[in-house]
């Protein structure tokens, strides 16, 4: 994204997982695929985007927070950019709810509202009766999405598009359960239990009899990858992002 | 005569001692420090009135929630009846405000009676349900002991409080009826006019007349005990919900505490910003604290929140990381912030030296030591299977925001203290060489090109 007097309608911000993560790459490039299908002109940072911060200050390092979340700062408003999406709910709140007390303030939205608000305006064409016609699919809320920032309706609207049947997990929207990644749990082995808590809500999401498990988060597809697979249900159920959901059945 | 000095003097003993249990209770919140109450008043108003008094929350779970209400609507309805028997018994007249009301009194009276009688029935559905139905989450290991008999005592107290309300009303009906001179008219009270004389219909005047005075001041024993009761017990939400509503965060749910301190030294270390905080954290003569390890560093809102608590546990029955059986419990951290809020006001009011800092000081908050912190009160453990969720800040009917404190006891340990998770090292590591999460030896735009 050096700059040549074009100035890109969004930054797609794509985050640690979605650069580096084998599974979560493929979700960068469904969505990165939808972009231009719906001709959006969009840029990335590239390697100048650093980790937002998010797991470090959720850990409590505050001072790699501020290292990191002032770096990205000097670069986002060095681009002036004003509209940012991104495919990771960690990465969306950062930039939302914490970067303006630091100094950035940008429109931040998360994949699933754009994917939404694409499909809205008619900028997106899904074939009619696509792979998931019919079938049973359910949807597990991120806590970053859901609780902390209150979106529900917009994937499960985007979903509505599929012809699925969507069953609920008892545990969803403000009651959804922790896929277990979150507060920087992702990089350590889980404290002394019973069980791992994405065991816990891959038995849940399994008991809707769902063959396809969705997601808005890279950390919660690796949890519930992780899941599914110890409960060696990995042939039958599949794990997807939303936006591998649409990329699939693009017209 | 006689009764009327009594009452003046158990009334002016009860509450001049309850006064000082809630002015102590006020100190341990003010224990924490200073935070500023920012943002829409108007919002904060709307929560005391949707979250605190109209129990908004509660109402997820709706058995609970309806039994709930009835307790609690009994409560705030019978301070009225209150009101009458301070008048009472002050001056020693009988049913102040019956005669100047006449059928607005019957109907008032006959309103509390029946919240009474429903309340009632609550209370005992709950004691059934705190120890023969088992719900687990009245049974987490921090329910042992204290908490347990605390949940117990407080639907004892209501059982006995309410039953001197009928025995005085019920007493008073058939005297009524019978015509003894004192007991003035008061219309057919709903509850008592059938139940008086179905439990007292046999008894004599004279037996009735003590009856309707020990009623009389078993209900007011009970509310004076149960005042004082008050300030040591769970229960302490009936009154601190409210303001606990009003203060609680109206920032967005996704965002930690800014710490502006910290902010600036980056920015200055980075060469950017304004140069207006020129705190140089190293040229300070102590070592910088960040976070919190003890009541004193947490924020009075978070101490606050500690006293409002009523041990419902539905913070900890949603809680991934309790659901899988990690030691992690939200209730037991603001359980805990109260017992060490406790511990130091007691050892503050002991007022002894052993305490203190600096001995040759007065002992007071800013002069304090005991050698112990929360930590001891709160492992590490817990501290760390914490996923910031916020499946426990939802749930919470009174708004008490567990997560605050468990992130302000990880900030101490990693800020003040370097230490926290092994784990969590080469993750930092990457993040401040690399840009990274993960240590990967692949650029940002690797994924475009295949």
């Amino acid at each position: 994204m050096t700059a040549e007097g074009t100035s890109p309608e969004i930054l797609f911000w794509v985050g640690c997982a979605g650069s580096f993560d084998d599974r979560a790459q493929r979700i960068t490039r469904a969505f990165a695929t939808i972009l231009q299908a719906a001709e959006i002109s969009f840029a990335i940072l590239g390697n100048e985007e650093s980790c937002t911060g998010d797991p470090a200050r959720r850990a409590g390092n505050e001072f790699l927070f501020q290292m990191s979340a002032l770096q990205n700062i000097e670069v986002l408003n060095r681009y002036e950019i004003k509209k940012i999406v991104t495919a990771c709910p960690h990465c969306f709140n950062t930039l939302k709810n914490e970067y303006p007390a630091l100094g950035g303030n940008y429109e931040v939205i998360h994949h699933t509202q754009f994917l939404q608000e694409l499909i809205d305006q008619g900028r997106l064409k899904l074939k009619e009766g696509g792979t998931f016609k019919g079938k049973k699919i359910t949807y597990h809320d991120s806590c970053y999405m859901g609780r902390i920032n209150g979106v529900y309706e917009a994937p499960r609207s985007v979903l509505a598009q599929l012809d699925a049947d969507l069953v609920e997990m008892k545990r969803s929207r403000k009651n959804g359960l922790c896929c277990g990644a979150g507060g920087a749990q992702m990089w350590k082995e889980d404290e002394p239990g019973d069980k791992r808590i994405n065991t816990e809500r891959v038995e849940e999401a399994l008991g809707t009899g769902a063959e396809a498990i969705v997601a808005n988060c890279p950390f919660c597809i690796t949890m519930l990858n992780d899941g599914v697979t110890a409960k060696e249900k990995q042939e039958s159920v599949m794990v997807y992002d939303l936006s591998e959901m649409i990329v699939n059945n693009l017209q | 005569m006689i009764q009327q000095i009594i009452f003046i003097i158990v009334a002016a003993a009860a509450l001049g001692y309850a006064a000082r249990q809630f002015l102590r209770v006020r100190r341990n919140i003010l224990l924490g420090q200073d935070e500023a109450t920012t943002g829409d008043p108007g919002a904060r108003w709307s929560n005391v009135l949707l979250v605190a008094f109209g129990q908004k929350k509660m109402f997820k779970r709706w058995i609970p929630a309806v039994f709930h209400f009835f307790i609690y609507a009994a409560f705030l309805i019978t301070q009225i009846e209150l009101i009458e028997i301070f008048i009472d018994g002050i001056f020693g007249v009988h049913r102040f405000f019956a005669s100047g009301l006449g059928g607005f009194y019957t109907f008032v009276i006959s309103f509390i009676e029946i919240l009474s009688l429903l309340a009632f029935v609550a209370t005992i559905i709950f004691l059934a349900r705190r120890n023969a139905l088992k719900l687990p989450r009245f049974h987490k290991p921090e329910m042992k002991g204290w908490p347990k008999l605390d949940g117990n005592l407080i639907l004892i107290f209501e059982l006995i409080l309410l039953v001197g309300i009928f025995s005085m009303n019920g007493a008073d009906m058939v005297l009524q009826s019978r015509g003894v001179e004192h007991y003035s008219d008061t219309g057919n009270l709903a509850v008592s006019s059938w139940l008086g004389p179905a439990l007292f219909g046999g008894l004599s005047d004279g037996t009735l007349v003590a009856v309707e005075r020990f009623g009389w001041w078993l209900h007011l024993i009970m509310v004076f005990v149960f005042l004082n009761y008050l300030p040591k017990s769970k229960h302490l939400h009936i009154v601190l919900a409210f303001p606990n509503t009003y203060f609680a965060r109206l920032r967005p749910r996704g965002e930690m505490e800014n710490m502006p301190e910290i902010m600036n030294e980056v920015k200055s270390m980075m060469g950017l910003g304004d140069d207006t905080g020129e705190a140089d954290l190293s040229m300070e003569e102590e070592l910088p604290e960040f976070g919190a390890n003890d009541v004193f560093t947490m924020s009075w809102k978070n101490v606050l929140g500690a006293y409002a608590c009523t041990e419902c546990g539905r913070c900890t029955a949603v809680c991934p990381a309790n659901i899988t059986g990690k030691k992690l419990s939200p209730r037991k951290i603001m359980m805990d912030i109260r017992d060490r809020a406790e511990e130091i006001g007691q050892r503050l009011d002991s007022g002894n030296k052993e305490f203190a800092r600096d001995p040759e000081q007065p002992l007071s908050k800013e002069n304090y030591e005991d050698g112990k912190s929360l930590f001891d009160y709160i492992s590490r453990e817990e501290i760390h299977a914490c996923t910031t969720c916020n499946a426990c800040v939802e749930a919470c009917p009174v708004l008490i925001n567990p997560l605050e404190p468990i992130l302000k006891m990880r900030r101490y340990e990693i800020l003040t203290e370097s230490a926290g998770p092994s784990d969590w090292l080469p993750m930092f590591n990457s993040i401040e060489n690399q840009g990274a999460a993960w240590a990967m030896n692949i650029d940002r735009e690797q994924w475009t090109r295949e």
